[in-house]
């Protein structure tokens, strides 16, 4: 298939794994930011190709992981009101709460529905007029164009049964929590692409410089992330500490003017709480005083729902890129898919999820050594 | 909710174990949810606690999809399905094309000649009947394609809201006229897996359909009765005095081909390696689920087979599946080993090695 083939090519894997290995002299630990990376890695089998001095540690880009269990608790309190259809992306749905999840709502009180595209709220609320629809506007600045495009909409229509429950976060500011953190161990990053071919990668260059750390803006794709790890893997080697951008096919520094335009008119930076790590200042959005009444949070009177974030748990570690799935003593025993104990096993994007469904729990060195023997 | 509601849900969280701290979801539904339904380890878990652990009796737990019965000194393969679909039209077939080849497909892959079928019918209020009318056509139309008979059926009425359109449950008897032995459990490590055609073809053509996912495609269901090809596969096994050597065959629908066959490697106590690069998958298929962030080998398909065959005659095997219409892609996707036994791994096509689990519940598009 075009444009997926060309990125998945097993000869040219082979030769980039080549140059890494030739080009490393020394041990390496490298974040990926982007969840879609993660599930990439486990997915194509990455980090078993990779040599064993380059560690591969998961980032905190897991839209579904990083949303405070505390607006867990709000969406689920809006979702259960009669009057409401509660409409969210699809991973959001089992992602537990205090009390359930959205799917054990749908069973029972609520209508809670599935959209692929925030603007489906839009045709949603027209063919239920008598309805309060809401949609769960979580994600980085990936989905911040389309989550603001629906409130931008519902205004120009005169929609008063539209409303957003606004959990926005920011990658810069997570970046900058982990490097600051005296635990910390990542010596370089491959950027988040999606959230970049959005708002461009300049304000990644000045944490690059008071750090030192190479980022480097990477795909999704196999050999996007090959190629990602050998640009870092270099500028490790040679004492640089650039933004260099691989993804260069899809985005420029600038990023897309018309998306940003868009989501500095509906949305302005605010403190967020991210779950297992907590409160980051100016580490998110929320809407603008002009879209205050576009607000669910106001709306549906749940500001008050203050949920305490436990305060010590793994995932918070692990999305930190501190500790790594298996180092959690629960992984893939008490804790899996069908019974996840924390937020990174939850999202399908989550780096527990990821390397439960590709294979991950069992130890690596039996995996590898099945994969030689075929 | 009052913050007095938060702090009964620190006490209640206090006692937890190691993870304690982390909030424990409960995942011991109360009540239905639609994973159960999704053929995954819900749905599993739900067969074996509330049915299985009932109904209990040695055909019931060889767990195949279809029951083969001796009576009288015959074979007789017998099954059930019901058949619920959002839209229940759709490109390539609707409803009722569904709920016959849906049975008679299960009967083939028991090794079974379908003759019968039964249809019983949940209707709800409101359903137009020139709607009703389309649907039985097409039943009709498929059985005399199938080569079945309807032979007797029923039919229900329930309130507006309590149904959706139509909801069909049918069951189908056939003979099993040849010395066939396919289970789930008869695989052994080097035996083929074969595979009739493109995965996921059903299942992504029913998503385009629905609401709130609108993509054009040219795509059509793959909905279509098996038991000729099939016919031909016990042929060929049949001239080569190999009829044992086809071991189990499995018309991967609800849950995918990945489903399927971590079913079989459980059952037989095998692993499994597949090649990624040696599924067929079509480019629109492809290119929805890269979109939606689905993996084609989870969803669903009407007109697939999986085969797995001793080494011996794979070859042959697949050489008659290409040659009849239905298996002009046919391929062999992979083999079974002897370890990791009940597990299915993937060779990718960049040169990594995966596992290929059973999913828990329903498949998830991702945010991003």
């Amino acid at each position: 298939m075009k444009y997926l083939d060309e990125y998945r090519d097993g000869d040219i894997a082979a030769k980039l794994v080549e140059r890494i290995k030739r080009m490393q002299t020394r041990p390496w630990v490298i974040m990926e930011v982007c969840g879609g990376q993660t599930h990439s890695i486990v997915k194509n089998g990455i980090d078993h190709l990779l040599p064993k001095g380059v560690e591969l540690v998961h980032g905190p880009g897991c839209p579904v992981c990083v949303t405070p269990l505390e607006m867990i608790d709000k969406a689920h309190a809006i979702a259960r009101r009669p009057d409401v259809i509660f409409c969210s992306f699809g991973d959001m749905l089992r992602v537990p709460g205090s009390d359930g999840d959205l799917f054990s709502i749908k069973s029972s009180v609520g209508d809670v529905r599935v959209v692929y595209s925030p603007l489906d709220c839009i045709k949603i609320a027209r063919a239920n007029p008598d309805k309060q629809v809401v949609f769960f506007a979580i994600g980085f600045e990936t989905t911040a164009p389309a989550n603001a495009m629906l409130a931008w909409q519902a205004r120009q229509m005169g929609l008063t049964n539209v409303s957003l429950l606004v959990s926005h976060v920011l990658v810069p500011p997570a970046i900058e929590a982990i490097l600051s953190s005296p635990q910390n161990r990542v010596q370089g990053y491959l950027g988040p692409g999606h959230v970049c071919a959005v708002v461009g990668y300049a304000e990644y260059e000045p944490l690059a410089a008071r750090f030192h750390v190479p980022i480097v803006v990477t795909g999704f794709e196999p050999l996007d992330i090959l190629e990602g790890v050998l640009m870092v893997i270099d500028q490790l080697e040679s004492g640089r500490a650039d933004v260099e951008n691989q993804y260069s096919r899809v985005l420029d520094r600038g990023g897309n003017r018309p998306a940003q335009d868009l989501i500095g008119k509906v949305f302005e930076v605010s403190d967020r709480k991210w779950r297992g790590v907590g409160m980051i200042p100016r580490s998110g959005f929320q809407l603008r005083d002009e879209f205050r009444a576009f607000d669910a949070e106001h709306r549906f009177s749940v500001q008050a729902i203050d949920t305490m974030e436990p305060a010590v748990c793994i995932s918070g570690q692990i999305l930190q890129g501190i500790k790594k799935p298996h180092d959690c003593p629960a992984f893939g025993t008490e804790c899996n898919p069908q019974h996840p104990l924390g937020a990174t096993m939850v999202s399908a994007e989550g780096a527990c999820a990821a390397y439960y469904a590709y294979g991950r729990h069992l130890k690596d060195a039996d995996l590898v050594t099945l994969g030689d023997n075929r | 909710m009052s913050a007095g509601k938060v702090e009964d849900r620190e006490e209640a969280a206090a006692p937890l174990g190691p993870f304690g701290e982390c909030p424990l979801p409960i995942f011991e539904h109360p009540q239905i949810v639609l994973g159960h339904g999704s053929g995954g380890k819900l749905s599993a878990e739900l067969i074996e606690k509330v049915f299985v652990s009932r109904f209990r009796n040695a055909t019931l737990e060889k767990m195949d999809d279809q029951a083969v019965l001796e009576i009288g000194g015959a074979r007789l393969a017998f099954t059930t399905d019901s058949f619920v679909v959002t839209p229940i039209f759709f490109p390539g077939g609707d409803i009722g094309t569904l709920a016959v080849n849906g049975t008679v497909n299960d009967l083939a892959m028991g090794g079974a000649k379908p003759l019968y079928l039964a249809a019983a019918f949940i209707l709800e209020e409101g359903l137009a009947a020139t709607d009703l009318a389309r649907v039985v056509d097409s039943m009709a139309a498929a059985a005399q394609n199938a080569g079945v008979q309807f032979v007797t059926g029923d039919t229900k009425v329930v309130n507006r809201g309590k149904g959706d359109k139509v909801f069909i449950t049918t069951t189908g008897i056939g003979l099993v006229d040849r010395g066939t032995q396919l289970s789930a459990d008869r695989v052994r490590p080097g035996d083929k897996i074969l595979l009739s055609g493109t995965i996921g073809d059903h299942g992504i053509t029913i998503l385009s359909q629905r609401e709130g996912l609108e993509f054009e495609s040219a795509l059509e269901s793959d909905c279509t009765p098996l038991n000729g090809l099939v016919s031909a596969m016990l042929d060929e096994a049949q001239s080569a005095n190999a009829i044992t050597d086809l071991r189990v065959m499995r018309d991967p629908t609800r849950g995918g081909v990945a489903t399927v066959l971590n079913e079989i490697a459980v059952r037989s106590r095998v692993g499994m390696v597949l090649r990624e690069n040696m599924i067929p998958v079509r480019d629109t298929v492809r290119g929805a689920c890269e979109m939606l962030g689905l993996d084609p080998l989870y969803v669903a398909n009407e007109g697939k087979l999986v085969a797995i065959v001793a080494p011996a005659i794979a070859d042959r095997v697949l050489d008659v599946m290409r040659r009849h219409p239905l298996g002009a892609d046919s391929v062999i996707i992979g083999e079974a080993i002897e370890q990791p036994a009940g597990m299915v791994l993937m060779k990718t096509s960049v040169g990594g090695t995966r596992v290929v689990d059973v999913l828990f519940g329903e498949q998830l598009p991702r945010i991003c």
